[in-house]
């Protein structure tokens, strides 16, 4: 009897919360007819939206991938004063606002910033362009790799490395044959997480950008956009697309969560 | 680090204390800590008991609602606030129309905090030895004695560093507020949309003073984070 309340208080918790307003994503989307939500979707603007997204997603993934493994190995396997320092460092984009993150890029990049004007003198221009939105979706992205594989690490110990090494394989022989291969799942885990987070961010990267349609407007600005111009159905669509590629990461993230065990 | 310093730097001075007292920071920090601390409150409950029920219940398609769980860290916050808005705004299909107010923030963070706690439970209830909690049943403690003195101090550090992830993700929330919220100052406008309206309106220090005491508060969460995690590992260290 107290299971079977308990169950329904969970259950319907999440129908409440999750379940119920996500299915209406799907309800809405389709409101107007398919062939409606094709125009909205075949929109110039709305395209570029979500090629711009997939860009900065491209850029940002490997970059923090490679960050992530080696700020792991650094953690772990390192012995420097200040490891700890850098672990809870590695974790306060988790802890941060995101809008704070594209202030500090707004502050250190913008006109009058530290960095601004050096990369203005240069004609680069890094604030309301691509640079500062791969930017800020780096720096919110960035724990996801290092804190699956910290764990994976810390588990596998060091004898097969310390093995490799007594048998005369070099550092990065024994990093691409002994520590890659062994931490593989978690590495992909934090890829999979690292791109869920790219392709949503929504704060930061509307700190920085500026909103630009058509030129600085990634797909989640450009569903705030059309929702505010009144193009709701328009706003749906583009909220379905989204919708259907977390469903995907979804699926890869229980499919690998054995081996990586829980986030 | 670098970009973080610029904020510090950017809120220095005099106009720190007047751009940080102003009545309209101090009503949208209000506003987000008070809307983080309920948040964390109905986590810790609902989050619990759904961790439990995902690790001591059977039933059909358990799987499935496990997969669930994840659905908040997959979706964009803002089609979060979207989904929302459709079930809970105008137009409500179900009749329960709370866009725009302060109950619309509160359901919006619970919706991009519900894996936290869960997923910080769920692996410390699956490893906890269930031979205490036989032995006290055969000592013919009740199950509510139980669940006070054997389950809940096990499995307290993993809820405690949910919710204060939880929480820390509830106070610096936006994507899923900027739709459904309404934004509008002294009323529904939370921290990060006031930090996020003064950098449009190009008061950037007026954003920095805010910011600032949010990142304090942000170093002050990973702190307690990390005590908690410490506390957590006694046992495998000792």
């Amino acid at each position: 009897m107290r299971r079977l309340g308990l169950r329904s208080v969970a259950l319907g918790y999440l129908l409440v919360v999750l379940v119920g307003p996500v299915t209406m994503v799907f309800w809405r989307a389709f409101d107007g007819g398919a062939d409606h939500l094709w125009h909205s979707l075949s929109d110039p603007n709305t395209v570029h939206a979500f090629e711009l997204t997939l860009i900065v997603t491209a850029i940002a993934v490997p970059l923090n991938t490679v960050f992530g493994i080696a700020c792991a190995l650094a953690v772990v396997r390192g012995r420097f004063p200040g490891a700890g320092v850098v672990n809870a460092l590695v974790d306060l984009p988790l802890a941060l606002s995101p809008v704070v993150v594209g202030l500090s890029l707004v502050l250190l990049y913008g006109r009058d910033g530290w960095l601004g004007g050096l990369f203005e003198r240069h004609g680069v221009q890094i604030l309301f362009a691509l640079p500062s939105m791969v930017l800020a979706t780096i720096f919110v992205s960035l724990p996801f790799v290092a804190r699956e594989v910290v764990p994976m690490l810390r588990e596998i110990g060091t004898e097969q490395e310390q093995a490799a090494h007594t048998l005369g394989a070099a550092g990065w022989a024994t990093f691409w044959r002994v520590t890659l291969p062994s931490i593989r799942w978690a590495v992909i885990y934090g890829v999979v997480l690292t791109t869920a987070r790219c392709l949503g961010e929504y704060g930061a990267v509307a700190v920085v950008s500026g909103h630009i349609e058509g030129r600085t407007e990634t797909a989640t600005l450009r569903v705030q956009d059309a929702y505010e111009n009144f193009d709701v159905p328009g706003a749906y669509g583009i909220s379905l697309v989204l919708a259907v590629m977390s469903v995907l990461v979804l699926v890869a993230m229980t499919l690998l969560r054995p081996r990586g065990e829980t986030a | 680090m670098l970009p973080i310093s610029a904020v510090v730097w950017a809120s220095h001075g005099a106009s720190f204390a007047r751009a940080v007292t102003a009545p309209e920071a101090v009503a949208a920090l209000e506003l987000s800590l008070g809307t983080a601390v309920v948040v964390s409150l109905v986590n810790a409950i609902l989050g619990t008991v759904t961790a439990w029920v995902l690790v001591r219940d059977e039933f059909a398609g358990k799987p499935l609602v496990n997969a669930l769980i994840d659905l908040p860290f997959a979706l964009p916050t803002i089609v979060a606030g979207l989904t929302l808005l459709a079930l809970y705004g105008p137009r409500s299909p179900v009749g329960i129309g709370v866009a725009f107010t302060r109950t619309a923030i509160v359901l919006a963070l619970l919706f991009v905090t519900l894996p936290f706690v869960v997923r910080t439970v769920q692996p410390v209830l699956h490893e906890l030895d269930r031979e205490a909690e036989e032995a006290a049943r055969s000592l013919g403690a009740s199950e509510a004695r139980i669940v006070w003195s054997i389950v809940l101090p096990n499995i307290l550090p993993g809820i405690l560093s949910g919710v204060a992830l939880a929480f820390a993700r509830a106070v610096g929330e936006i994507g899923a507020l900027v739709l459904i919220a309404g934004n509008i100052p002294y009323k529904t406008e939370v921290a990060s949309v006031f930090v996020f309206n003064h950098i449009q309106s190009g008061d950037q220090a007026g954003a920095a003073a805010v910011a600032v005491v949010m990142l304090a508060g942000s170093f002050a969460l990973l702190l307690a984070i990390g005590g908690l995690r410490f506390l957590a590992t006694r046992h495998e260290r000792a």
